[in-house]
């Protein structure tokens, strides 16, 4: 990369399950007016925008990006949409940046967002195939396979997936934006809650969410023209493979470990459980906490549960590498939006404007999000101290 | 301003979307085939992975798929999830059993129906056979099976699943 960029604005919408106060249009706007308000600039200062949302059958609204350009005040302006499937808002974030980066604009803004109220994802996701049988029953119809097969390799107790559901909800009870407010969950209520997708539970499963997520991403030279402290951008990462082929690791997919392996190696991490403060990675459901610690190398291949059960990943149990301390995917899921949000509260985490859900003194942090069959990865890492 | 409860803020607009499925040659060869009772994949010439079905290519080495290997409608569950929710469409009551499935022969699975079995007695590594619908209800279509039932023979270890012969457990 040749030049430096920086995140220097922020800006979420509340996440819950029906924003019918506004549109499509109202509901970016409120994002990026926040992020332009965060980062004490004007629709003037920004060159270009970035777009992502997840499929277009889900609203049922094609190429959403034309109708956006008035509300995101780009009339006239580079306009770019940029669609990865769930990983949507971690790779629009990646995208954006690259813009910075490589020195094609100076400042740009970025927006991701899903309007799941006015969506049928379910339905979008289930088109029939003549080669295939039509049981597809949403997402976690196809993680909950996967998820069995991890637990039979790892032999992992049957409550980790419950304690996550709980800590996750626990953070999320500190984040005044995020859409699960269950500040009293117990393992008790998680573990009686429906069984929807043997062995996934109905509250180890993330909510339907309407939302949007937005920042302003800087060069270096513009970025003290912002008054808050900047999140310097210190690796970028996507990686992608086929969802089938023979031999493939679903469990441990090689796309997620190379990913991790050229973000760290750009940041300068060697061991990411001692070397990064805090992480926000995309768990949808609950099992994926202890999957992707493996796969992202914070533990060891079958020992990921045992930092969740011990509570290295909870704010509350003090855990040394507190994951999701938003209260991540599982308390908030605007889909095309969610990958972003990891992106930015990253950023918020290593700015120290995460508010009562703050890692104390966190200077690294690990923004992370997936998609398709676990096939997409994208990651930065974010610091407070310029590289 | 009204009470938002009063106030219409959206309305439902269903569409409809009618299109011909092209499938391609591979997939158009296997549905010819598996209208005939024939499960069909194809051979990686490079990895010698069979996939089913067939999309013509090799993800994984990224070359055509050409030689044809016929396939039985015996294989493995590679692993499953038992759905409490309604599919979108779909006539089937839960609870029910979706499988990730693995004929012998091939090295890729699939996911299909898993009935006449103990919902609670299903594992990873057991034993199906394909139940067809009767010849005369034959189509284009993966589900001329109507599904898969366990059948009396030892489970697979799972080093072996997805590394079957075509001739099974006895191969």
């Amino acid at each position: 990369m040749s030049t430096l960029a920086a995140v220097v604005g922020i800006g979420q919408t509340q996440y819950k399950t029906r924003r019918g106060d506004v549109s499509i249009a109202g509901l970016v706007r409120e994002a990026a007016v926040n992020a332009l308000q965060d980062a004490g600039l004007e629709w003037d200062d920004i060159e270009a925008v970035i777009l992502g949302k997840a499929p277009d059958m889900f609203e049922g609204v094609i190429m959403p990006e034309s109708y956006l350009t008035d509300a995101l005040g780009c009339n006239g302006k580079p306009m770019l949409r940029v669609h990865t499937a769930g990983s949507v808002g971690g790779s629009t974030a990646l995208v954006a940046a690259s813009h910075v980066q490589s020195g094609s604009f100076k400042r740009v803004l970025t927006v991701t967002f899903e309007k799941q109220s006015e969506s049928n994802a379910m339905w979008a996701l289930s088109t029939p195939q003549p080669f295939s049988v039509h049981l597809n029953a949403g997402a976690g119809g196809y993680f909950a396979p996967i998820i069995r097969e991890y637990m039979r390799r790892s032999g992992a107790p049957r409550d980790v997936g419950i304690k996550v559901a709980v800590k996750d909800r626990l953070h999320g009870a500190r984040n005044p934006l995020a859409h699960l407010q269950l500040p009293n969950i117990t393992m008790q209520e998680v573990e009686e809650s429906m069984m929807l997708w043997d062995p996934l539970r109905f509250l180890e499963a993330c909510p339907s969410s309407d939302g949007a997520c937005a920042m302003v991403i800087a060069a270096e030279e513009l970025v003290h023209e912002s008054p808050k402290p900047p999140a310097w951008i210190r690796g970028v990462a996507m990686r992608s493979e086929p969802t089938m082929y023979a031999g493939r690791d679903e469990v441990n997919p090689q796309a997620g470990r190379d990913c991790a392996a050229d973000v760290y190696r750009q940041a300068g991490i060697t061991d990411p459980r001692r070397d990064l403060d805090c992480a926000e990675v995309y768990v949808p459901f609950s099992w994926y906490e202890p999957m992707w610690l493996e796969n992202l190398g914070f533990a060891a291949q079958g020992e990921g549960w045992k930092l969740t059960m011990a509570g290295a990943t909870s704010l509350d149990e003090g855990g040394d590498i507190p994951w999701n301390c938003s209260g991540g995917v599982l308390s908030s899921n605007p889909i095309g939006a969610s990958g972003m949000i990891r992106f930015a509260e990253a950023a918020r985490q290593v700015r120290g404007d995460a508010g009562a859900h703050q890692v104390p003194g966190a200077k690294l942090a690990l923004g992370h999000a997936y998609g398709g069959g676990a096939q997409f990865f994208a990651m930065w890492v974010v610091g407070a101290d310029k590289p | 301003m009204a009470d938002t409860a009063d106030t219409i803020t959206g309305i439902e607009c269903p569409v409809y979307l009618q299109y011909h499925f092209t499938a391609g040659r591979a997939p158009a060869r296997f549905l010819t085939r598996i209208k005939e009772g024939v499960l069909s994949g194809q051979r990686c010439p490079r990895c010698s992975n069979v996939y089913i079905p067939p999309r013509g290519s090799c993800p994984a080495c990224g070359v055509p798929t050409e030689e044809e290997v016929e396939l039985p409608d015996k294989g493995t569950v590679q692993s499953f999830t038992v759905v409490a929710i309604p599919i979108p469409n779909n006539p089937i009551k839960p609870p029910f059993v979706v499988a990730n499935l693995v004929l012998d022969g091939a090295n890729i699975s699939f996911i299909h129906l898993l009935s006449e079995c103990e919902n609670s007695e299903v594992r990873i590594g057991q034993r199906v056979q394909a139940v067809w619908k009767p010849r005369e209800e034959w189509g284009y279509a993966m589900d001329n099976i109507r599904y898969f039932r366990p059948i009396d023979e030892p489970d697979v270890p799972v080093a072996q699943i997805g590394k079957l012969p075509v001739t099974g457990r006895e191969g």
